[in-house]
């Protein structure tokens, strides 16, 4: 059933600074909104607990993607669409650029923004796979001033975030890197288009010859949150890339995932698709062409 | 009784037309034009932003108009299925679709021009593959996409004689 609107309140502070002592005032009470492509869907279907909300859409302050020789740091209301026209993203970051063209369509890829898809907190989200594997950091701001913070680690349980009731994330830091790299980023829905995912998996590898030197890996929709598999990159790094290596970090990946039946998928398909998902990706390491 | 204290001043162009609304802040833009500006056009297909039928341009994006508050509207410039064409002239885009049979019931097909329209305007030229990825938010339970797809090569190659389809 839809929700009685005037039990909601939306404001619109003029700046940033207006919205942080907004917080600030009243810890908790007010919760940020974007664009909009979550919460009015839970408002429209009766299912939106929370009352008051403040819009971000107008500020500046959040807005823009800057390019330095060290790093590429997006606004938190970066655009889907913002992402997808930006030249550097795709050339040097192009699993956040296919994560961004796989979310929704042109309509939710214009209004659903990188700082929204993690502070929404799902599991099966598109773009924060990416930004692990990119080792990606979060610039947390508050009346009291800025903190960054890995992205490695901000989602704490279901849901959960390493994140005050007076703090916004204003800034998303991806540290540019010049060695080569391997990219991988496979989401796997119901169909190719405006699908949430069954598993969504992000790896990158440096390579010497077909040994690892380093590797990242995430995957999502198989645990509470997104997650970063460290156990499975631990058994890789400084090893050969063989069938015997790659069953060994099937097993670690297995034993690291904890995967869900729910409307969406099923635990086992989950888990085959996942360890078939990080085979595909190392033999794709292999691949010169690929 | 709703309580008007909750209600703002949104001040918007629709359709080259300017408008200054007492909304509720979170208001479907959806609603907005179809009972406060009586624009029926753009449709109510899910409500969730999942089949494209109240698309609408937003300083020329395109946007599920489902999903936007009325509030994050103030200055914008929007416009419906009705301002895609002046008057009553139509659109190429709309004449295509009357051609090649691109709809059926019609519920989607408000939606599906407003986004094959922003499509053309981004990429004039476009590919099948362009017109699969800039149409894939719209969802259609009729045509089984063909007959839309044909539309829309010839609603380009109407404007631009030299694209080969």
């Amino acid at each position: 059933m839809r929700s009685y609107l005037y039990e909601y309140e939306l404001v619109s502070p003029p700046n940033l600074a207006e919205a942080l002592a907004l917080m600030a005032r009243e810890p908790g009470a007010w919760k940020p909104f974007a664009g909009g492509t979550d919460l009015m869907v839970l408002l429209e279907a009766g299912k939106l607990p929370h009352k008051k909300f403040f819009s971000l859409w107008h500020l500046r302050e959040l807005k823009g993607i800057r390019i330095s020789p060290e790093a590429v740091t997006l606004g938190a209301l970066t655009t889907y669409t913002e992402v997808l026209r930006h030249p550097v993203l795709q050339q040097e970051f192009p699993l956040l650029w296919r994560a961004a063209a796989e979310t929704g369509g042109v309509a939710t890829q214009n209004r659903g923004t990188l700082g929204g898809n993690i502070a929404n907190a799902s599991p099966a989200a598109d773009s924060p796979p990416a930004l692990l594997v990119y080792d990606a950091e979060l610039e947390l701001v508050s009346a009291r001033g800025s903190r960054w913070v890995p992205y490695h680690g901000f989602h704490t349980g279901y849901k959960q975030m390493d994140l005050r009731s007076d703090e916004l994330i204003r800034s998303l830091r991806l540290p540019r890197v010049t060695r080569s790299r391997k990219h991988y980023y496979r989401k796997v829905g119901a169909r190719k288009a405006q699908a949430i995912s069954k598993v969504v998996f992000a790896g990158v590898a440096e390579l010497e010859g077909d040994v690892v030197r380093d590797i990242r890996i995430a995957v999502g929709s198989v645990a509470p949150t997104v997650l970063r598999c460290v156990r499975t990159e631990s058994v890789l790094r400084g090893h050969k890339v063989n069938p015997a290596t790659i069953a060994g970090a099937q097993a670690a990946l297995a034993g690291e995932i904890a995967p869900i039946d729910d409307i969406r998928s099923t635990m086992s398909y989950r888990r085959r698709v996942s360890l078939n998902l990080l085979e595909d990706f190392l033999q794709s390491c292999l691949d010169s062409k690929r | 009784m709703p309580d008007d204290g909750r209600k703002v001043s949104v001040a918007c162009t629709v359709n080259g037309r300017e408008h200054t609304l007492r909304v509720h802040p979170l208001a479907r833009l959806l609603d907005v034009l179809r009972e406060e500006l009586h624009l029926t056009g753009s449709k109510e297909g899910c409500g969730e932003g999942e089949c494209g039928a109240c698309s609408v341009l937003i300083n020329g994006e395109l946007v599920n108009s489902c999903l936007v508050p009325a509030l994050q509207v103030d200055g914008a410039r929007i416009t419906t299925i009705e301002g895609i064409a002046p008057a009553e002239a139509l659109h190429a885009v709309q004449d295509a679709f009357i051609e090649a049979g691109g709809a059926q019931c019609g519920i989607c097909t408000p939606g599906m021009i407003v986004a094959a329209v922003n499509l053309l305007e981004r990429v004039p030229e476009p590919t099948e593959e362009d017109i699969r990825v800039g149409l894939a938010g719209n969802l259609c339970r009729c045509t089984g996409y063909t007959k839309i797809f044909e539309a829309v090569v010839r609603a380009c190659r109407q404007t631009r004689p030299q694209v080969k389809a």
